[in-house]
């Protein structure tokens, strides 16, 4: 068969338009893309982690830890429920730190003796404001918002505040009026 | 006694024609024996070649790699269906679930052993076929997408290693876990979205162990599944292996043909048998590590990760972050990826190390690297310290940028020493800097393994 006798048998077995023929394939073509897209996007949302419904703020999150004078001067007292540490530094100054070193994620215990925090992991050492002393931390530890209503100390375990440094303005005071 | 037209004796019991009817052809003639046998043949012949060159049987060739990381995946898939059916994958189950397999169910042990080891050879079974390919030349063409098909095959591993890590919720497995994903926080843009889809949640938890789960059970086999026949086809598609040779001798002879049955699956029973004895013996008298139940608070000393990512642990103890986690990582894979696609001057397939002047390249590479690469890490553990010396720099240029300029600029001190002496062709520097930084990673690797004690600092195993 002649190259010109085939042709002309394709165009009489495909008489359309040969533009609208290949319009209409790419058009095939960029449906299934966006049929795949869809898909995918459907997916994620599917897997994305669900919201637990408890949000910063809610009663749930909040921890009552104590009255004001309960907690001595330098001193850390740990919380596993909210897994935090709450500092009561050397002026009367409260902080609650997240336990969670800044490095990888590993928790860090309180060394009393030596004063400062130090994670097993990686040697990252934290002072009694969360302050790295020693790296590879790269940040202090976070912060949990923290407020003292009617001489009681709360914490907010919602939402973990970062920080890239300490800052005097972190640390939250009781009312000098009401001691 | 009369005999039908097939041959079969009407006279014979029922249990002996149900036999007759499930093997035809046992109790015939022998010229019948010899037809099914063929049977089997042919079937066998729908997954390996009728004929392969005698040459590429040589067992210094391939050293049966590819082979035994497929018995391996075969012995993980059955130990892992049996396993299935003891765990529970909830974090208050999970660990008690391994103690009940260990200490009530017959055999719990053992199959957990099997499990255990064959995932960790695996890996390394995997490791040292991906270097027998690349010392063999095995990625020029027409093998190129076929070298990327494999490392995709290697992540695949590494990354069903990685998630099978996590399930017995011991200690070891939390907290590796726990620093591993930690890693994602460095990851500049999308890593803290990654880390949450990862976790299923900010920290990890029970979504944790759910997403591991389906992951190391469902995905990642069949993504092997898929993988391999898609591998073997276009093993096979590029005519076979590659024909071992000499660098002097043409690259298209391929020498005398042989049948592969028996030569070929003779080979591949034997060493499938040997493999699985050794498996089982090294199971009997080694247990797979259980430690205490995971505590979320309660980070041990020394935390580390998976064996097969401390090479990385150990690159972040000497880069800051971004450049250990990140940086790094995308050019590993990047130059991984590429290694098919550079043009070379010549197709070295079935040559070792490329050439004779390429073996003492190599050899001279890595022995640098093995020289360098400890002398490196101990000067940056005691001596080097940039951020005290140079202070007010911020931590990604003094332990990130320095450390990664001095490397790269000792690497290229030595490239430039080492080539005038020898006139490499672009195969055999290609080969060089793989040799220099291999060595250098797996050096930090053991490193990692064995001489990271309390704190990570260093220390005597």
């Amino acid at each position: 068969m002649s190259e010109k006798k085939r042709k002309k048998i394709k165009e009489e077995q495909f008489p359309q338009d040969p533009s609208r023929r290949s319009f209409l394939n790419k058009l095939w073509i960029g449906l299934g893309i966006l049929a795949l897209f869809e898909f995918a996007l459907l997916v994620m949302a599917y897997l994305r982690p669900s919201k637990t419904g408890v949000k910063s703020g809610d009663s749930e999150t909040i921890i009552e830890a104590g009255p004001v004078a309960k907690f001595h001067l330098d001193s850390v007292t740990a919380f596993i429920r909210g897994k935090f540490y709450l500092c009561r530094l050397e002026d009367g100054g409260f902080l609650a730190v997240s336990r969670k070193c800044t490095h990888l994620g590993c928790t860090v215990p309180w060394l009393d003796k030596e004063k400062r925090f130090a994670c097993p992991c990686h040697a990252s050492a934290f002072d009694i404001k969360g302050e790295v002393i020693n790296p590879p931390a790269p940040r202090p530890l976070d912060l949990y918002r923290l407020f003292i209503e009617n001489n009681m100390v709360k914490v907010d375990t919602g939402k973990r505040i970062k920080r890239s440094e300490f800052r005097a303005e972190q640390v939250v005071y009781a009312k000098k009026v009401q001691t | 006694m009369g005999k039908s037209r097939n041959g079969i004796d009407h006279q014979i019991g029922f249990i002996q024609s149900l036999f007759h009817s499930i093997f035809p052809g046992i109790l015939r003639g022998v010229k019948d024996q010899e037809r099914y046998r063929r049977y089997l043949n042919t079937f066998i012949l729908h997954f390996r070649p009728r004929n392969v060159p005698s040459r590429t049987l040589r067992f210094t060739l391939t050293w049966g790699l590819g082979g035994m990381a497929v018995v391996l995946i075969l012995m993980l898939f059955g130990t892992g269906v049996l396993l299935k059916f003891a765990y529970h994958p909830f974090p208050d189950k999970a660990y008690e679930s391994i103690l009940h397999l260990q200490h009530d169910i017959q055999f719990g042990q053992l199959i957990r052993n099997i499990h255990h080891w064959s995932a960790n050879i695996l890996l390394v079974v995997v490791f040292l076929h991906f270097l027998r390919v690349f010392f063999t030349g095995a990625f020029h063409p027409p093998r190129q997408f076929n070298w990327i098909i494999g490392l995709s095959f290697f992540l695949t591993v590494l990354l069903s290693n990685f998630t099978g890590y996590l399930l017995p919720w011991d200690q070891l497995s939390f907290w590796a876990i726990t620093i591993c994903t930690g890693m994602f926080d460095y990851i500049p843009g999308a890593g803290l979205w990654l880390q949450k889809m990862i976790r299923g949640g900010a920290e990890v938890g029970p979504s944790t162990l759910t997403n591991f789960y389906a992951i190391h059970t469902v995905i990642l086999p069949a993504v092997i599944i898929l993988f391999m026949p898609f591998h073997f086809w276009r093993v096979r598609k590029a005519g076979g292996l590659v024909i071992p040779r000499t660098p002097e001798e043409d690259n298209e002879t391929r020498g005398e043909m042989v049948p592969s049955i028996p030569n070929l699956i003779v080979r591949e029973i034997a060493l499938a048998l040997i493999l699985i004895a050794f498996i089982l013996v090294i199971s009997v008298f080694f247990n797979a590590p259980l430690e205490s139940k995971a505590n979320p608070g309660l980070s041990p000393n020394p935390t580390k990760a998976p064996w097969y990512f401390l090479g990385f642990q150990e690159i972040l103890l000497h880069f800051s972050p971004l450049i250990a986690l990140f940086f790094i990582p995308v050019l590993m894979i990047i130059a991984l990826v590429s290694i098919p696609y550079m043009h070379y001057p010549s197709n070295t397939a079935g040559v070792w190390f490329a050439s004779s002047k390429g073996r003492r390249m190599a050899i001279g590479a890595t022995a640098a690297a093995l020289i360098a690469t400890p002398i490196g890490i101990l000067l940056d553990e005691y001596v080097v310290d940039f951020a005290v010396w140079i202070p007010g720099l911020s931590p990604v240029i003094s332990q990130g940028l320095i450390p990664l300029g001095i490397v790269l600029v000792g690497f290229y001190g030595f490239y430039l020493l080492l080539k005038p002496r020898y006139h490499a062709n672009k195969n055999e520097t290609v080969q060089v800097v793989f040799c220099f930084f291999l060595t250098a990673f797996i050096i930090l690797t053991i490193t990692g393994i064995w001489f990271r004690g309390s704190g990570m600092r260093l220390s005597w195993p």
